[in-house]
């Protein structure tokens, strides 16, 4: 404590003088004479060289606008316009801090004017801070576009040196964020201009041009489709990409290559079975997320291996056996780890900032690798404390890593095995109702689409999830504006009452209200209308179920089928309906609202006719099931139904070409010999 | 796969080794009816086969000589029976075919039809094949002395257990046995050990069926290991599965490994002899580190179980489907940079004054006097020879070079009165050059006499830039050396080194490209040391040789113009009486010091040349060639040197010797690195 207080005063007085002489500095460049204005900038580039505090200084004193001031003035001269480029260049490259004043002293406007400029040291010396600016996160992109004429300016001055070369192609890498901007630099050739530059002596410059390739690309179908027929001194471009990943380049180099082939591949631009795709890129990548690999290395090459793989079964099946790739990705977990912890501070730092990327790199590729194949996720689940993790990490902190757990989870659950094993020996149902409780929507998306899985009927969890209240919960779901949470909050509901008891289904008609289903019946997204149907399918199954839940809500249902079946639907939706109509006509009650309702027999009787065979199907079960003999009052129904001429159509559709049709009216004309 | 040991083991528990004799002495008594009849039809097959090849290879020379006794009748029959005894081949061969597809299957016995014609048609693909992998070996083994450790090319028909049938050249194995129980496993190895030069090993076997139950294994064993066993299974010995996908690692349970593999897979097996590991792939992919620890000289090993398996082996006939050379990229990447990143932490300024050391030595050595001078001065140092001295050397170098022998020992002995008295043999080495070059008209003693003046344009290619002064060198007509020259030296080498010296002299050589540019090109020969015992040495002193290769041509379209001694009758004359004097040096040599093989030889090779019209087409015309100067120049200056107690050997040389020996020395003790850490690579 007393050394600080006697140490206080002498840095206060260091300060000053640093700021003394900073102040000097700033007072050269008003002097009357450019000569020695020149001298002041030259000392001052010297000055402030790897000094960020100097940098600071010299930005609140305000040497930033003068010196723009001297950039802009044509009166300057070249060498002293230069110097004022250079000494901007190195302010822009202290802190995150000195970017923000430089941009709000409207830096870019003044250095863009300064390129239309002849010079060429001049023009580099502005690139250089222009990307020193450009490449700063605090820096608003947009900038680049305002002015339209600026990209064609760029490309233009792209081939003058090798500087140009490495500045532009590394502002558009940094600069290009949004479909829009990918768009913009398209328009203007920026795939001619900057192919060129693959094949550049260069390394610096081979790499910015890779990086413009990666994020032009970027889930662009229309750049991708042009790159593949792009030729670069006679050999195609993927070939390039291709030699770029070879294993004595630079990793950065390796990495990026292999981004743009997958970006590429899953525009559709290159097949999945490539050979560039299959034997280079998908290696490669495995390779970037070997132990051997930095942090971030490792991150990106499993994010990209994630993206690559998503739609192939194939690809998935290769990685899945690619250089014990599955067990490699365990040892994402590990961070940071007891070792890291002890052996210094900067290192537990470094692998604390990097702990939630590469959990959530690590849980989106074991979601694409289980995408698809049993055999797979079995090797997934068997990973070392694998459901462990995933259940930690439902509950973790960072939301990407949540919403990346949930994705596993989610693929993982498309097993039948899994859900009758590890899914409930692990309990996942209790950090996944955790999460459904309060959640952003992509993660609800994933959560309920797994919880449906869930619920299937031979799923252990089934029980237990019951019993915490989801109903209410999946409920409020189908009450969202998103229609992927309304279709899974309405699918995991049929899910529920699929086969089940009496007492969960009144539950379920309870809790979603009349109300609800009416007017998920007319939801505009078919899913959704689909599902709902399916759910009053499994709630009108038994006959007691039917004839009580009809009994209570038999009018509503009878009102909600009458306008299903007139309006504009597809045969898959009126289908459903016809099915929930032959439920309803297997009731030993309910089956009197369809007898009582003439115009519902019309409907049937019109669907017996209809040209699509599975909705003659469909209504011909119905007709069965209302006049089955062995109920009270067959024999009325039937009369009722001779009356309108039912049988004759059955008659007619006992000689139908299809032979369910032709059985199913068979049985039903037997009902009336017997 | 698993040896499935519990449905092995006998009911009286007897051991699982022991157990399998039973059974195995009445699988070879079956196989010895089966094979009875194959036997004779076998026997019969190559008695006709010798006839028809006796027939044929006689037919010719005889029917030739016949004709040229102008018995027409019998020699026009002769020659006219190898077209006949090729027609009875093909129409046997055709008509034997159908007959005898049982044989053929069973491997040596194929029917003589097929072998004849393989001797015939199928040479020209054999080779194509044969050349393809040396070529590729070539390439991915460049560091590998195959006369010292061969590489694997085939599997080895007497290392192999005798369920195990090889075909294609030792390049086909299927099981042969009745493949019941584990017992009847059966492996085979590859002819030679992976040699520990190769740094990254790796070869391929593809499927070609999967059999009965698929039990194939693919891996390492070391010599001896048993091979009525699937790799795996023993100590020293490392498998791959094909049933279940699991690594055996010198263990009887194996590991889960990776997947299954089965007809039409291709499985690699790659060795790192850097980090001691084994990885395998499968159609391409590499499936991660199967074992670690290997130890050193494993043969690649595969091991089949059940009837009908069929696979077949890639030591680099044809192009592996894993990118193998992308793998060694990367480890050569690996062990450059360790070389380059080598900490010589504080001592960075004894380095620099060390190198520069060596480069003046090297140019004092060699009296590159100009440019050592000008290396001396800006590098600050002292040179530990007069001027003059490095001058008189130049001379004398100068004159061995250029062919003029007779000068040049004249000077010798003026210069060094008493070297050559000391050194009767270094005397007689260099009087034999002497007969060699007047010989070929060169040395200036039949050259006077052949009319032409002595310091005329001198024979010697190249030579006349030699010694240039360091402000020729450094024109720009003088690049760097050409590729061509290498190509050059290393084709002509070998006849040298064989018929020259007894011992193994290798020449290595490179290019030290200094920075100033006034000595930009210093070209060196290194020598090699076999068994670490410093032998004869050879140092050339082309300097900026880059027109060579033309002076070659130039030399070859004179060849034609070329005389004995130059075409003079008196020239002709002095030679044979010098050769009589040569020869009554050698006797008197003999007499004083004992006999001395190598110079016997020496001038026996000399004299040969008189026993042909024209020497230099003859089998030992190469001692006319100009380059057979340089070694004895280089001893002559080594010898110089060391009257003046300096080093016969510059240091650099001499390091950069010792590098390949130490690499060499890497290889035999088993360090991978040494392949990827070529000492010619830091040369260039």
């Amino acid at each position: 404590m007393m050394a600080c207080l006697l140490e206080a005063p002498l840095r206060i007085s260091v300060l000053s003088e640093v700021t003394a002489t900073s102040r000097h500095y700033v007072d050269r460049l008003f002097d009357p004479d450019p000569q020695n204005v020149l001298q002041g900038v030259i000392d001052m580039k010297n000055a402030v060289i790897g000094n960020n505090k100097q940098k600071a200084n010299l930005i609140v004193l305000g040497a930033v606008p003068r010196l723009l001031y001297l950039l802009q003035q044509s009166s300057s001269s070249l060498e002293l316009r230069t110097e004022c480029a250079v000494v901007l260049g190195s302010l822009a490259m202290g802190t995150e801090n000195n970017i923000k004043s430089l941009v709000d002293c409207h830096i870019i406007p003044a250095l863009l004017q300064g390129l239309l400029c002849s010079d060429l040291i001049f023009i580099e010396a502005c690139l250089r801070c222009l990307r020193t600016v450009f490449i700063s996160p605090v820096t608003p992109v947009q900038l680049l576009y305002t002015d339209p004429t600026v990209i064609p300016h760029l490309m233009s001055l792209l081939s003058r040196s090798r500087h140009t070369k490495e500045y532009i192609t590394q502002i558009f890498a940094h600069c290009c964020k949004t479909p829009e901007h990918q768009t913009v630099l398209f328009n203007h050739s920026a795939i001619q201009n900057i192919a060129p530059l693959l094949i550049s002596p260069s390394d610096k410059v081979r790499m910015q041009a890779l990086k413009c390739f990666s994020v032009l690309a970027y889930e662009n179908t229309q750049v991708s489709m042009t790159l593949v027929n792009v030729l670069v001194d006679g050999e195609q471009l993927s070939q390039v990409f291709v030699r770029m990943m070879q294993r004595d380049k630079p990793i950065e180099m390796q990495l990026t290559a292999a981004k743009c082939l997958t970006y590429m591949c899953r525009a559709g631009a290159i097949r999945t079975d490539d050979n560039c795709i299959i034997l280079k890129t998908l290696p490669c990548l495995v390779r970037m997320c070997s132990k051997e690999r930095l942090l971030e290395e490792r991150v990106e090459g499993a994010e990209t291996l994630a993206y690559l793989m998503e739609p192939d079964v194939e690809l998935q099946r290769i990685a899945s056996f690619t250089d014990h790739l599955v067990s490699m990705l365990a040892d994402y977990f590990k961070y940071p780890s007891s070792v890291s912890a002890i052996t210094d501070i900067k290192r537990l730092d470094h692998d604390l900032k990097h702990a939630h990327e590469l959990r959530q790199a690590a849980f989106k590729l074991y979601a694409s690798l289980g995408s698809n194949d049993e055999d797979i996720r079995k090797k997934i689940t068997e990973t070392e404390n694998m459901m462990d993790r995933i259940v930690s990490g439902l509950s973790e902190s960072s939301i990407k890593v949540r919403l990346a757990a949930v994705r596993c989870l989610h693929s993982l659950s498309r097993s039948v095995q899994q859900l009758r094993t590890s899914f409930h020996d692990h309990a996942v149902w209790k950090p996944l109702m955790k999460l459904l409780q309060n959640a952003p929507d992509e993660v609800l998306v994933m959560a309920s689409s797994t919880l449906c899985n869930l619920l299937l009927e031979f799923s252990p969890s089934k029980e237990p999830i019951l019993d915490s209240g989801v109903i209410e919960l999946l409920c409020s779901l189908t009450q969202s504006d998103s229609p992927a949470l309304r279709v899974n909050g309405i699918w995991a509901l049929m899910n529920m009452a699929f086969q089940a008891d009496q007492k969960v289904k009144v539950e379920i008609v309870r809790a979603l209200g009349t109300e609800q289903l009416f007017r998920l019946l007319s939801d505009p997204d078919t899913n959704v209308l689909m599902k709902t149907l399916g759910l009053l399918r499994n709630l009108l199954s038994t006959r007691p179920h039917i004839d009580q839940i009809m009994s209570s809500h038999g009018k509503q249902i009878m009102q909600a089928v009458t306008l299903i079946l007139e309006g504009e639907h597809s045969i898959e939706v009126k289908e459903q309906t016809l099915c929930i109509l032959a439920n309803i006509a297997d009731g030993n009650t309910a089956k009197e609202l369809i007898m009582t309702n003439d115009d519902m027999l019309q409907k049937i009787k019109y669907y017996m006719g209809h040209s699509n065979v599975k909705l003659q199907l469909a209504a011909t079960f119905c007709i069965s099931n209302l006049i089955w003999n062995e109920e009270d009052g067959s024999q009325e129904r039937q009369d009722k139904l001779k009356d309108m001429g039912f049988v004759d159509i059955l008659h007619k559709l006992t000689q139908a070409s299809d032979p369910n049709l032709c059985d199913r009216a068979k049985t039903a004309m037997q009902q009336y010999l017997a | 796969m698993e040896p499935r040991q519990e449905s092995v083991i006998p009911a009286s528990g007897r051991d699982y080794r022991s157990s399998s004799q039973d059974s195995m002495s009445s699988v070879t008594q079956r196989w010895t009816v089966w094979n009875c009849a194959a036997l004779l039809c076998q026997t019969s097959a190559r008695i006709l086969v010798w006839l028809l090849g006796l027939l044929y290879f006689s037919s010719l020379p005889l029917g030739i000589y016949l004709l040229i006794m102008q018995n027409t009748t019998m020699g026009v029959l002769m020659v006219s029976l190898v077209p006949v005894s090729l027609l009875i081949v093909m129409v046997w061969q055709a008509v034997g075919i159908d007959g005898r597809n049982q044989i053929a299957m069973s491997g040596p016995s194929s029917g003589c039809g097929f072998l004849m014609s393989v001797v015939v048609h199928g040479d020209l693909a054999l080779s194509e094949q044969e050349k393809e992998l040396n070529q590729r070996l070539r390439s991915l083994y460049p560091a590998v002395n195959e006369q010292e450790t061969p590489l694997p090319r085939s599997w080895s028909p007497k290392d192999k257990f005798s369920y195990i049938g090889l075909s294609q050249n030792n390049l086909r194995v299927h099981y042969k046995g009745h493949g019941k129980t584990p017992k009847d496993a059966a492996s085979v190895r590859a002819t030679h050990p992976i040699p520990a030069a190769c740094g990254v090993y790796y070869f391929e076997v593809k499927i070609i069926s999967k059999g009965r139950d698929g039990y194939m294994g693919i891996g390492l064993s070391a010599q001896g290991v048993n091979m009525n066993r699937l790799p795996g299974w023993d100590k020293h010995s490392y498998g791959y599965h094909g049933d279940d996908g699991h690594s055996f690692c010198s263990s009887g349970t194996g590991q889960p490994y990776g997947p299954t593999f089965t007809t039409g897979d291709v499985i690699g097996c790659c060795v790192n002899l850097i980090n001691n590991t084994c990885f395998y792939t499968k159609n391409g992919h590499s499936l991660g580190i199967a074992f670690t620890d290997l130890p050193s000289n494993l043969y690649p090993t595969v091991g089949l179980q059940t009837p009908g398996e069929v696979v077949d082996a890639n030591f680099g006939q044809h192009p592996f489907v894993f990118d193998i050379e992308d793998y060694m990229r990367e480890w050569r990447t690996k062990i450059q940079a360790q070389i380059d990143r080598f900490p010589i932490g504080e001592r960075e300024g004894e380095w620099q004054a060390m190198i520069q050391k060596m480069v003046a030595s090297y140019l004092v050595h060699h009296s590159y006097c100009a440019t050592a001078e000008a290396f001396a001065k800006s590098t600050d140092q002292a040179v530990h020879e007069e001027l003059a001295s490095i001058k008189n050397r130049q001379k004398i170098q100068k004159l061995v070079l250029s062919g003029r022998m007779g000068e040049a020992i004249e000077t010798t002995q003026q210069l060094y009165p008493s070297l050559l008295e000391r050194n009767s043999d270094l005397l007689f080495m260099l009087k034999v050059r002497q007969f060699i070059e007047m010989v070929n008209g060169t040395d200036s003693e039949v050259r006077c006499l052949g009319g032409r003046s002595p310091k005329s344009q001198d024979s010697y290619p190249g030579s006349p830039r030699l010694f240039n002064s360091p402000v020729h060198k450094a024109s720009s007509s003088q690049t760097y050396q050409t590729s061509t020259y290498y190509i050059h030296k290393i084709f002509f080498l070998p006849a040298w080194v064989k018929k020259h010296l007894t011992k193994m002299i290798l020449q290595k050589s490179g290019l030290l490209h200094q920075k100033k540019n006034f000595y930009t090109e210093v070209e060196m020969e290194v020598d090699h040391f076999s068994n670490g015992v410093s032998e004869s040495s050879s140092n050339g002193f082309l300097n900026g040789s880059s027109t060579h290769g033309i002076d070659l041509e130039e030399l070859d379209s004179a060849q034609s113009k070329r005389q004995l001694c130059g075409g003079s009758q008196a020239a002709i004359e002095r030679m044979i009486q010098f050769g009589r004097e040569l020869q009554s040096m050698s006797e008197h040599l003999r007499r004083e010091r004992g006999k001395n093989s190598a110079n016997k030889k020496m001038l026996k090779d000399a004299f040969s040349l008189l026993a042909y019209s024209d020497p230099w087409n003859s089998p030992v015309g190469y001692q006319l060639d100009s380059i057979q100067r340089e070694p004895v120049c280089s001893t002559l200056n080594s010898a110089i040197l060391e009257t003046h107690n300096l080093p016969k050997q510059p240091p650099l040389a001499l390091a950069v010797g010792q590098a390949a020996q130490c690499l060499s020395l890497m290889a035999r003790t088993g360090s991978g690195s040494c392949a990827f850490a070529s000492v010619d690579d830091y040369l260039h």
